[in-house]
Order: C-alpha cells, then structure tokens, then sequence
C-alpha cells in the first residue's frame, strides 16, 4: 500500500527545490527582469556544489560555489538584458544554453554516486511530535528545507512590507518613477537578477547535496528549472503561493516513482505497474505544468492580477513609453 | 550616456569614449557584426575549453576538417543541415511575431511519430508506391508537429498562457510519448527502437542514383534538404510577399497598431504556431525517412534548441537560415566526436549570447573622440 505520510515528506524536500527556484525567479521577475535561464543556472548549481563537495569534503563550501557560479552566470544575463536591452526571452535561453553546456563539459566524468558528505538532517524536537503534521514537515528532512521555511515569510515580508521591498516593486511596475525618485533602476535589476541566480545556484545545489544526491548530467535537474518559471505564474509572483505549489509538485514528483511500485492499488491491478505505462506518468509534472498555468491565467485575467507591468522591458532613462 | 570623465585631477586622458544613439545603419552592418559576435564567441568559447583542460585550437580545427574538410565530410554536414533549415524556419517564423515556440524539439518527435505510425500502424502497406507513402509521411508528420504547435497557440491566443513554458513543457510530453510507442507497441524485439521501414518509406538518396551518376557513390544526401530549400522559399515569400506575412510582422512589430488596424490576433497566433509546429514535424519526418529508417528514441541531437539559434542568428530571414544552418550541421556533425560531449552546446550558448549582445552596436554607435 502507499504510505501518504512518506509521499507527503517526500514531496516538501524535493519540492524545496522548486521553492528556491521559484522564489528566486519571483524577485528576478519582481524588478522587471525575466529570466528563462534558470534550468542552466540551477544545473551549474548542482555541478559545482557536488564537485566542489567532492573535492574539499565540505557541503558547506560547495554549497556557497554553487550560488556563487549560478550568480555570475546570472550576471551575463544581466549584462546582456539590462545594459544591451537585448530582448529578455532569448538572453534567457542563453543562459540556458550556455549553464547547461557548461556543466557538462565540466562534469564530463565526475563520479555518477552519491557517497560524498552531505548536508546535516535534522528532526526537530517537539515540533516533530506533532500528529501528521510533525512527521511530513519536521521529521528527518535536509536542513535546507527549514531554510525554506524560513525564507517564505523573509521574503514575503521583505517584499511586501519593508522599503528596500517598495522599491523593487516600483522597479518592476513603473521604473520611470522609480528612476525620479533616485532610486536605481539599473542597480536594483543588478541585485535582484543576481539574487536570483544565487537562489538557483541554491536549488540546483539542493538537488546534488541532499534530495537525490550526485550528478547525472542533464537528468540531474530534468527540467524542473522550467516548472519553477511556470510556478511563478501561476503563484502570481507571491513567495506563499510558490510555496504551496512547489510542496504540491515535490509530492507528485514522489507519487508518480511510487505508484510504478506496487502490484495492486486499491485492490485493483495497478495499471502503472508495466514499463511502458511508466512513460505517462513521467509526462505528468509537465502536463500538470501546463495545466496550473491555464488555471492560474484564468484566475488572473478574471481578477485582473498579473505580471509586474514592466516585466520584460528593457529601462533607457528618458524613452518615451516606458 | 554619459562620457567617462571620472579621471584623476591634473591628467586628463586625452580620449573619450562616446557612445550615441544611432539613426540608421548601413545596409551591411547587421551581417558584419553578427560575423564579429561569432568570432569573439569561438574566443571566449576557446578559453573557456582551455580551463577546462581541452585544446580550443585542436577542437576548432578538428570542427572544420570533420565538417567540411572533404566531399564525404560535407554531405554528412549537408544531411545535419537538412533538419535544421526546417527547424530554424520553423522558429523564424513565430520569432517574427515575437511568439516563442521553443517547443520546436517534441514537434520535431511528434512529426516523426506521426510519419512512422503511417508505416507502423500501418495506415499505409509496404508496398504502397513510394511518393504516395513519403507524401503520406510527410502530411502526418505537418498535421502532427502542427497539432503539437496548436495547443500552445491556442492557449496563448485565448487565455494568454505563456507560451514559451507550455512549449517546453510540451517537448518532455512529446518525448515521453515516443518512449511509449518505441519501448512499448512498436518495439522490436524489445529493444527501444521500432523496426526499420520498407523501401518505399525512405527519402530518396543521392546515392540511390550512383549508377547514372558515379559521383554520388556513398553520398547520403536525401530529399530533405529539398524539402528545406522550397520550405525557406514559401516562408520566405509568405513573410515578406503575402498579406498574411504583413499581418505576421505587424503584429511582432507593435501589437497595438495591428488591433486597431483590425488584424485578428487570436487567429494568427494559432495559425503562425501550426505553421511552425508543421515544418518542424516535417523536419522530424524528413530525419527518420532520411536518415534513420525506423523510429527510436534517439533521433535529435537537439535540433529543436539549435533551430532557435540558427533563427537568431539569421536574423529571422529564411534565406540566412538555410547558411546558418549548414554552418551549424557542422557543428553538430563535428560536435558527436568532440570530448567533452557539451562543448558544441556551450559554443551555441555562447554564440547566442554575444549576437544578442552585439545587437547593441546596431542601435548604438560607439566612437573614440579627442577631447
């Protein structure tokens, strides 16, 4: 039989992935800077933090490479979409292009298994005594999921009620005014790409040092790059919505290996039990990507709610139009 | 801009740079900076192998002799190229509207499932003439990268989904679905591949015709690359010639104007992604009755993810892309010997990069002034 408890826990570390992800594309697309590399800056991420792991023995250390090496590969698109006003959509696939290709050369080689050191798990004590709630959120996870946690709410807050928040909103919604009020338009885009970047260096890293440990060249990351950038549209650039479906997505991610496992399901025959079947529940994240986005499109036309109205437009002072 | 006059007192550099906006570019321009992006890309993309322990210059002449360095060589770059022409028009196509199909890689797998069921089914017999079978072939293939194109359409037409997740979303459908058939209905003998097509299934080659001809002997060349040319033809004079490729540059230039003008949006939008969907699948059609002969998992090397490099690069006209494209067969043909194995991926990033960025010197014109 499947045990819920196990999907559910499963589900929050491997959707903490998609959490960081999301988040970090949030504030990247919350200033007006769209970035579509984020599946080549979260595989760089995962590249460096096991080799780096590997080579020094500190997770810790690989962990920082990691945000460092897919924040400089965000700084490229920076460059190219902030100074050069090169359209966003393509220097992204860039990005892409180049985090991915760079990451295997790099990684031509390197050891396929897990056995490094990897990050501490922890269980929480008390909080993990918690009926169902305690096991699925407290119990024996990565610390980095009590980073994630912890940085929803931060980010939130920061976002939504703080003035270093106020003004990266003003950047992404109107930064003609943002620019009047001496604020810097170039400077904050900067930051927050950057920001970003770190956070997909963070997500790739918590992909290769803690929920499926190793490097498997492209397969590491398998596409959950772009389920993260389909994440934020449906979260509506909101940190507690990504959250939501990004835990969402970690549990199917865990159901669909789980459910190829068992002979019967619900005292039927499983059907997903022979080989070729598998390849339908493999299309389901994807599916169920585009899915989120039709309802979350949906949602926003009829509430009138969507992107930072300068998501996507390069900022030249003194442009009529912008 | 500003100049850079933030010097020490007492010395003054006695030239500035100035940087200003330029009001129209000489018709060569655009071609020569796109030359020089390719070049400084092979340069970083040189270092960047260097540090990571390999020969750039090794690699690069390595390129050139295993891509055009013989007649042999060359009809292998030719054959490569043959996809990519259709895959980058493909991409040119929606690019101009500025729609963003980077879903041409599982139109190009739905256009080769489809051309395969017609075989594998079998819709048609084997001994079905051979130009009905490739014409069957080649309608399944466009319906089917078409029908691949006109979900994401639709949804963007009318829920204003964004296009470029759902397209990309729809390549991991799209290989998975080929997955099935390949280790499921259509295997043969339990391996992952189907088995190989009749006669009457493959594109004509130039080797076909060695007995005429004794200078085609061994060359693989096949009909796709015909398939490709009167394809940059047709969108070529459907972009440029016709009302519809009005309408297409319309509404990619200022979407505003082509409503008030009363272009119908929704309806361009899903016809441009079927257009595009179709001659990707074409191309996936023109691969595995090219090349391949049967239909397994293995069949791109990323043609869909290059076709979007090659649409850049070319600047989204159709005739540059079928230049590119042979350029970038090379690439791909030379890049399956090449260790490590990611190198032509990272150059394509690299080149992408530097032709986007060099796009700022088409708009911007910088100039050494004395002060």
């Amino acid at each position: 039989m499947i045990d819920w408890i196990v999907i559910l826990q499963a589900g929050v570390a491997s959707g903490t992935v998609l959490l960081f992800a999301s988040i970090g594309e949030i504030l990247a697309e919350r200033s007006g800077v769209m970035n579509l590399g984020v599946e080549g800056m979260m595989l760089i991420g995962a590249f460096f933090a096991f080799k780096v792991t590997v080579g020094t023995g500190n997770p810790w250390l690989g962990l920082l490479v990691a945000m460092l090496a897919a924040g400089v590969l965000s700084l490229l698109h920076a460059v190219v979409t902030i100074n050069f006003q090169a359209d966003q959509v393509v220097s992204g696939l860039a990005t892409n292009f180049v985090g991915v290709g760079l990451s295997l050369v790099l990684g031509e080689g390197l050891s396929k298994a897990g056995t490094t050191a990897l990050l501490p798990h922890w269980t929480v004590p008390g909080l993990s005594a918690i009926p169902v709630l305690g096991p699925i959120f407290f119990t024996n996870h990565s610390v980095l999921v009590y980073v994630g946690y912890l940085l929803t709410p931060a980010v939130w807050y920061y976002i939504n009620r703080t003035r270093p928040g106020l003004h990266l909103r003003a950047v992404g919604e109107y930064p003609s005014a943002a620019d009047a009020l001496g604020i810097s338009v170039y400077g904050l885009r900067y930051a927050y790409v950057f920001a970003g970047g770190l956070l997909a260096g963070l997500a790739g890293a918590t992909i290769s040092l803690a929920i499926s440990p190793g490097w498997f060249s492209e397969l590491t990351t398998a596409g959950q790059g772009w389920i993260a950038i389909g994440l934020v549209i449906f979260a509506q650039w909101n940190p507690w919505r990504a959250m939501a479906g990004a835990y969402v997505f970690g549990a199917l991610r865990r159901l669909i290996l789980d459910l190829q496992g068992p002979t019967t399901l619900l005292w039927f025959a499983n059907p997903f039990r022979a080989q070729s079947p598998g390849f339908f529940l493999q299309m389901l994240p994807y599916a169920l990507t585009i899915i989120i986005l039709v309802i979350g499109s949906r949602a926003a036309m009829r509430k009138r709610m969507g992107a930072p109205a300068a998501l996507g437009l390069p900022y030249v002072r003194g442009e009529r139009g912008k | 801009m500003a100049t850079n006059d933030t010097v020490a007192k007492g010395f003054r550099f006695p030239y500035a740079l100035r940087v200003e906006r330029r009001l129209g570019a000489p018709k060569w321009l655009p071609a020569a900076v796109s030359f020089g992006a390719v070049i400084v890309a092979l340069i970083i993309g040189g270092i960047v192998i260097q540090l990571g322990g390999g020969q750039p210059l090794k690699s690069y002449q390595f390129i050139v002799k295993a891509a055009f360095g013989s007649m042999g060589v060359f009809n292998d770059t030719l054959v490569k190229a043959a996809p990519l022409i259709l895959v980058g028009l493909a991409c040119a196509l929606t690019f101009r509207m500025r729609l963003w199909n980077i879903g041409a890689e599982g139109q190009f797998y739905m256009g080769a499932w489809g051309a395969s069921a017609v075989v594998l089914f079998p819709i048609l017999s084997a001994d079905t003439p051979r130009p009905l079978m490739l014409l069957a072939m080649a309608v399944a293939g466009f319906l089917c990268g078409a029908l691949w194109g006109f979900i994401p359409g639709y949804l963007k037409a009318r829920l204003n989904v964004n296009e470029v997740v759902t397209t990309l979303m729809m390549n991991y459908i799209a290989t998975s679905w080929v997955l099935f058939w390949v280790f499921g209905a259509w295997s043969e003998g339990g391996f992952q591949m189907s088995r190989v097509f009749p006669k009457s299934a493959w594109m004509p080659r130039l080797l076909d015709y060695a007995r005429q001809i004794p200078f085609f002997r061994g060359l693989t060349l096949h009909g796709g690359i015909l398939l490709g040319l009167v394809a940059a033809l047709i969108v070529w004079f459907v972009i440029y010639r016709s009302k519809w490729g009005y309408e297409i540059r319309l509404i990619g230039d200022n979407p505003r104007a082509a409503n008030y003008a009363g272009i119908n949006i929704v309806r361009n939008t899903v016809l441009v992604m079927m257009f595009s969907g179709g001659l990707a699948g074409l191309a996936g059609m023109s691969e595995i009755s090219g090349v391949v002969h049967r239909l397994q998992s293995a069949i791109s090397p990323g043609y869909g993810f290059t076709g979007i490099i090659v649409a850049w690069l070319a600047k989204l006209n159709p005739a540059a892309v079928v230049l590119v494209s042979i350029l970038f067969g090379g690439l791909l043909l030379a890049g399956r010997e090449i260790q490590p194995s990611g190198v032509p991926r990272m150059l394509q990033g690299i080149i992408l990069f530097c032709v986007i960025a060099s796009d700022v010197l088409l708009r911007y014109r910088v100039r050494l002034e004395r002060r």
